[in-house]
């Protein structure tokens, strides 16, 4: 199995009653809630320890982009990507990913990718997402277009990743007289690029599609979620007409773990219901604005949430009693883990070890007794 | 006496539509919620004129023809309805986003309209003066901030729609995204051709609109030569529904002015 240490960037220092005096971490929370002195301190934490995750012998470090939110204060991961490769030697770093859609230029995230290809000399793992909802109010992008400006912002990157130029491209959002990039990527063809997803069919058939056979990680999902999208993943690329290797799926999930299942759980606690109710939480009409889901999807959706009544928040328990969360022992983690790992056959687990408010020591000592304790014996 | 629900085609497109009365054709385009029930308007107005309310297409369940991408699309497609609807020129009422569609549609051309009447439109900007963000409202304050007479959003939301009338809600929010979204509720280039507009005008706005503040009023005022601005007291975003004698009889006081 490949592990990943993955960081949101969650600014913890939030007043949490401010906070709760919003409907949400999205689009409006006033940022005189951001405080520069303590956010410096965040950026420098949130480094080292994905500095850290390397010694650790974790293969892969990772980050994404959030905008306007004090779930992630990440909106241009690819700085932070810039120190990792000049702080690390040899562990993979994923940018995981860029929302395509909300930029204007495209071959500027095919130019940055490319830049830090070289920088890292072949280090660098892309992912390629849609942004989440809310961000189409931050950066207001029209979201009817947010599927057509993916695919083809996806196209352009390859595009002019792949082709010798000058090329030129032609679409319906996005029109380049000259694709010519300089540099081009270190790797060939290209930097791996994983998709991120919440589940959706559509995305599943596309990235397993032959010319494309992109891992496929499913995030924020429940353990049956996650077995269904990934089997959806591997009986599609039987349908494509071959076999799906381990390395083209798996899944991202909130991890902790200490000596015990009582202290694991008291200590988690915390950090994992401020990452769900106080970061994540979203209302609806911010989530999934129109257009951003398809139409059927989104009926379905209503639906459901029609069944479900109103929201509250979640508890710990809720989040580990679906698997969204695997906190215990070593002995549980590992279990739970494993289970998932041999239905699924994954090759890939994305961790969490920092969520929510979770403190620098406990974080330190999660990642430490994960690696010890979990990893070598799930790899 | 309530209209009848009709089909209607232009070129290949099949949309839903509401007529009754009799005289001069009148043609009502609806807002972003969609074609509303014959509402007491319609009634008042089916005493002078033919009322005739397509239900957009992308909307409800109207054909969403794949190419219906912008506001200019929709302009075109009711140059194209009032071409086929027969030898007549035909008053036109737009509320909101239909106010819009008819003055993208007036600017391009006129030959078939006799009058305009624009009920509170989107369609331009003035810098300093931000429309409200109805996409970001929640359910109930996308309903609330519509109307200033409260007894109106109360009746509403006390109705729980059907999965069918969801779905309908559904379709008109993402019609109405393709068109409103971005640049928020306007196009850049219109307010520099209103000029154009060359047949009588009138701009009725509530005087409490919360989305498009009635301030706009008279800059529509200003580009349009001759247009008449009549801004109505307690009224929210759609005078169409909470004012409905006094949208009538504008409207006909328009037409009488023709006459």
């Amino acid at each position: 199995m490949q592990f990943t240490f993955f960081h949101l960037m969650p600014y913890r220092p939030l007043d949490m009653a401010e906070r709760h005096k919003h409907p949400t971490s999205w689009v409006m929370l006033p940022n005189k809630l951001y405080d520069p002195k303590k956010g410096a301190d965040e950026y420098q934490s949130y480094i080292d320890q994905l500095v850290y995750a390397e010694k650790l012998g974790f293969d892969v470090i990772a980050v994404n982009e959030h905008h306007q939110t004090a779930y992630g204060i990440m909106p241009a991961p690819n700085l932070i990507a810039a120190t990792l490769i000049a702080r690390t030697t040899k562990a993979k770093i994923a940018i995981i990913g860029r929302a395509l859609p909300l930029v204007n230029n495209p071959l500027n995230i095919a130019e940055e990718f490319a830049m830090l290809d070289n920088l890292s000399r072949g280090r660098l793992i892309t992912g390629f997402v849609r942004g989440i909802g809310a961000e189409y109010h931050s950066t207001g992008i029209n979201p009817s277009f947010s599927h057509e400006r993916y695919q083809e912002a996806h196209d352009l990157i390859v595009q002019a990743w792949t082709k010798p130029g000058p090329t030129s491209f032609e679409g319906e959002h996005f029109n380049v007289r000259y694709v010519n990039i300089w540099p081009r990527p270190y790797q060939t063809p290209h930097p791996q690029i994983w998709i991120p997803s919440m589940g959706s069919s559509e995305t599943v058939k596309w990235a397993a599609a032959p010319e494309r056979k992109y891992p496929f990680l499913v995030t924020f999902s429940g353990r049956e979620l996650v077995a269904r999208y990934l089997n959806v993943y591997r009986d599609q690329a039987k349908q494509y007409g071959y076999e799906a290797s381990p390395d083209q799926v798996g899944w991202a999930s909130p991890v902790y773990v200490a000596d015990t299942d009582e202290r694991a759980r008291k200590e988690a606690r915390e950090g994992i219901e401020s990452l769900f109710n106080d970061f994540l939480a979203i209302p609806f009409q911010m989530l999934l604005p129109p257009g951003y889901m398809s139409l059927p999807s989104m009926k379905n959706t209503m639906r459901m949430r029609k069944a479900l009544g109103a929201q509250r928040r979640l508890t710990m328990e809720e989040l580990m009693e679906n698997g969204t969360v695997v906190v215990g022992s070593p002995k549980t983690v590992r279990d739970q883990l494993a289970k998932l790992r041999d239905e699924t056959r994954a090759g890939k687990l994305v961790t969490m070890l920092q969520f929510g408010t979770l403190s620098d020591e406990l974080t330190k000592r999660n990642m430490e007794t994960f690696a010890s304790e979990v990893m070598p014996h799930l790899r | 006496m309530p209209g009848t629900e009709t089909k209607h085609k232009v070129r290949d497109v099949n949309v839903r539509m509401l007529r009754g009365g009799s005289g001069p054709p009148l043609l009502f385009l609806h807002g972003a919620n969609g074609l509303p029930v014959w509402l007491p308007v319609f009634e008042l107005l089916a005493k002078q004129f033919e009322v005739i309310v397509p239900e957009h297409p992308g909307f409800g369940t109207s054909d969403n023809p794949a190419w219906l991408r912008n506001i200019g699309d929709l302009a075109m497609y009711y140059l194209d309805f009032l071409d086929e609807f027969g030898p007549h020129e035909i008053h036109v009422v737009g509320q909101s986003l239909g106010g819009w569609a008819a003055a993208e549609a007036a600017v391009r051309n006129c030959s078939r309209i006799k009058t305009l009447s624009l009920l509170g439109p989107a369609g331009i900007r003035i810098k300093g003066m931000l429309s409200g963000d109805n996409f970001i409202w929640s359910p109930e304050e996308a309903v609330r901030n519509l109307y200033h007479n409260q007894d109106i959003p109360d009746q509403i939301l006390a109705m729980q729609p059907t999965d069918e009338q969801a779905d309908i809600l559904l379709n008109n929010r993402f019609a109405t995204a393709k068109f409103g979204w971005e640049p928020r509720w306007y196009n850049p280039s219109l307010e520099r051709w209103l000029h154009r507009i060359s047949v009588p005008t009138l701009i009725m706005w509530g005087k409490e609109d919360k989305l498009f503040p009635s301030a706009y009023a008279a800059r529509w005022g200003e580009r349009i030569a001759g247009s008449r601005v009549e801004i109505v007291p307690e009224c929210g975003h759609v005078p169409a529904v909470e004012k409905p004698e006094i949208t009538a009889k504008e409207i006909i006081c328009l037409y009488a002015g023709t006459r």
